[in-house]
């Protein structure tokens, strides 16, 4: 086989930047661009790239079965749970970047081998791709974690429709995912969007509670698994910390993006697009296919 | 002779306006006191509130349901544990939550707000940010219950974004609408084209929540009553955010003066606010320094810590920060902006 053949369905801002993302990969070669509206400012961008569109949804992957191996679903959580069987019998790949917690939960600086013996592959939420990263150190480097927190704050412009309806999911998803990866006691998910202009970068911060805090092992692991997420994201930057501050571990990223779609402020569509090609590619060299550069 | 102002309404013989009040001190009162209000605070004040005729009573964390957290602060009395009490003791009133989505989910915390027995849900968002509010309004309107859609921060949007996110809120099922001031930036006049304006776009109530920065919000809350709004909110003593908002036991006194009906019994009231005083209120809002300037700039007061910090660096008067970060419409978050001033601020002055 040469490249892999990929879909993007969803084309809104997370399946626009996605196709950016996609069609610069050495893996990657696309083989539709799927929505619901032709005139929609993604297709119209699509359609500038020369990629083959579709308005008619997953109707399309259902008549052409072809045309893709691997489903990236960049819709909503709702619509991802009615796609997902379907996918799932035409054996299709399936990369699910909405929060509808359907496939494996995958970050792939801390877990992109386990993710790749699934056919469903979730990649959580922006924020989880931001903080999952640092819970995770932070349960290499302490045995008991009581509480997380984590907040991020995202440019309201760069988040669509699908994102606005899709709060809850984001945040129950996020607080799931957290929990998972560091088997803390409890945990919790913030979302500020934030309408401020120039817009402002996406930012994360953890907030963590834990009897005797040991950030000299913290420093160390969360250095290793930083620099792993760098990888496939170059914008993710530890700002602030990891320090304690009254009783609490506090870290803080900034998320740059690359600017593919959105500007570089919205760094929420790279981390999570960025993670998402991650796992396509690694799951193209399983498959044998060839890098074209 | 009674003079105009004093007339009761069966001697002015008109119809007499009513004036749907909402007493937050048990939700925006939280912020004062860094959310540590008690259960036995909650039921106490519930009581007296109740008896004096307090249409709405407000409770939770002062970011409203689902807020409690190391970023904003902890309750001291948890969500679950304040609505019951509040429940058991509210026999007239209508128990009321605020929620912010982003903080709380449909799930996890209106749901079991809506089983403890909440009566009125009031979902909230930024002035420009309606639309993160549709599902959890129409989810407590499928449950029956009294929504008002509320906008915050709204002296950061222009009247006609303002009344465009509205209209969202009343589509998407809201059955009011409540501006907020939250930094207490409005003066009469501002509040009353707002209200005029929001009355003409939409046809469902429209009320007014103020802050106190400017000492205007019992003059701003009178302003939104003449110019139609039919909801006000006050807190006993003032009992908020900052500088506080408007005295609940001023504001019904005046509305009374002016005619408009409260269902409110003045004399019970000034009883709730005196034991609130005592038993709740560690130190009564007063308009500091700090708050005249965060309400004349229009910025969140969150970040006078940061602002006093950098401008001390910089060597700049940290009021002409503020200012300057009023221009450019800060919100919270964008504290960066903050180092950003001050330095430009320090260069401009050793250029003079």
């Amino acid at each position: 086989m040469g490249q892999l053949k990929v879909a993007v369905i969803g084309s809104g801002n997370i399946g626009t930047d996605l196709l950016i993302k996609v069609l610069r990969s050495p893996y990657l070669k696309c083989g539709a661009f799927i929505g619901r509206n032709l005139s929609s400012p993604g297709m119209s961008k699509a359609v500038k790239l020369g990629v083959l569109v579709s308005d008619e949804s997953i109707g399309f992957i259902e008549k052409n079965p072809d045309c893709c191996d691997l489903v990236f679903d960049a819709t909503s959580a709702l619509d991802h749970r009615r796609h997902a069987p379907i996918l799932d019998q035409l054996g299709k790949i399936v990369i699910d970047l909405t929060p509808a917690q359907v496939g494996v939960m995958c970050s792939p600086a801390v877990n992109i081998d386990e993710a790749l013996k699934s056919r469903n592959i979730n990649m959580i939420t922006c924020g989880g791709q931001a903080s999952i990263p640092l819970a995770y150190a932070l349960s290499l480097s302490h045995k008991e974690i009581d509480y997380i927190e984590v907040v991020s704050s995202i440019a309201s412009r760069s988040a669509g429709p699908a994102t606005r309806r899709n709060l809850d999911e984001y945040i129950h998803t996020t607080q799931d995912a957290l929990k998972h990866f560091s088997g803390a006691g409890s945990t919790k998910a913030i979302l500020n969007l934030n309408p401020a202009q120039p817009c402002v970068n996406m930012q994360t911060t953890l907030l963590a509670q834990v009897s005797n805090p040991d950030m000299e092992a913290y420093r160390l692991h969360l250095s290793a698994v930083v620099k792993n997420v760098r990888r496939y994201v170059p914008g993710y930057e530890v700002i602030v910390g990891p320090t304690v501050e009254n009783g609490r571990v506090v870290v803080m990223v900034r998320v740059r993006g690359l600017g593919d779609y959105l500007p570089a402020y919205a760094g929420n569509l790279d981390i999570i697009n960025c993670a998402a090609v991650a796992v396509a590619e690694a799951h193209a060299r399983k498959l044998g296919a060839v890098p074209v550069h | 002779m009674l003079e105009s102002s004093e007339r009761s309404p069966s001697i002015d013989g008109g119809p007499t306006k009513t004036v749907l009040i909402s007493d937050p001190s048990l939700r925006d009162g939280n912020h004062a006191v860094k959310h540590s209000l008690t259960a036995e605070q909650i039921a106490e004040y519930c009581r007296a509130s109740d008896a004096a005729g307090v249409p709405i009573i407000e409770v939770g964390h002062g970011n409203g349901i689902g807020a409690s957290s190391l970023q904003l602060g902890l309750s001291a009395c948890p969500d679950e544990v304040a609505l019951r009490v509040a429940r058991e003791n509210l026999k007239r009133s209508r128990l009321g939550i605020h929620i912010i989505p982003g903080f709380a989910t449909i799930e996890r915390d209106l749901s079991r707000a809506i089983d403890l027995g909440v009566d009125v849900v009031r979902v909230a968002s930024h002035c420009t940010e309606a639309d993160l509010t549709e599902r959890h309004i129409g989810y407590a309107r499928q449950k029956g219950r009294s929504v008002f859609g509320v906008l915050m921060m709204s002296h950061m949007a222009s009247v006609e974004v303002l009344v465009e996110e509205a209209r969202k809120m009343e589509s998407y099922g809201a059955e009011g609408f409540v501006f907020m001031d939250s930094s207490g930036h409005y003066l009469p006049g501002d509040v009353a084209r707002r209200v005029t304006a929001l009355r003409a776009g939409l046809s469902i109530p429209v009320g007014f929540h103020a802050h106190n920065n400017l000492g205007m919000a019992i003059a701003n809350s009178i302003a939104a009553a003449d110019a139609g709004a039919t909801m006000l909110d006050g807190t006993v003593r003032g009992f908020g955010a900052g500088a506080g908002n408007a005295q609940l036991e001023v504001l019904v006194a005046v509305l009374h003066r002016l005619g408009y009906a409260t269902g409110i019994d003045l004399y019970k009231l000034l009883d709730a606010a005196d034991m609130a005083e005592k038993k709740i209120i560690e130190a009564v809002p007063t308009i500091s320094s700090v708050s005249i300037v965060s309400g004349l700039s229009g910025v969140f007061s969150g970040f006078l810590k940061p602002v006093m910090r950098v401008a001390a660096e910089y060597r700049v008067d940290p009021r002409d920060v503020f200012f300057e970060l009023g221009r450019r419409k800060v919100v919270a978050g964008q504290e960066d902006l903050i180092i950003e001033v001050a330095s430009e601020l320090a260069k401009t002055r050793s250029a003079a």
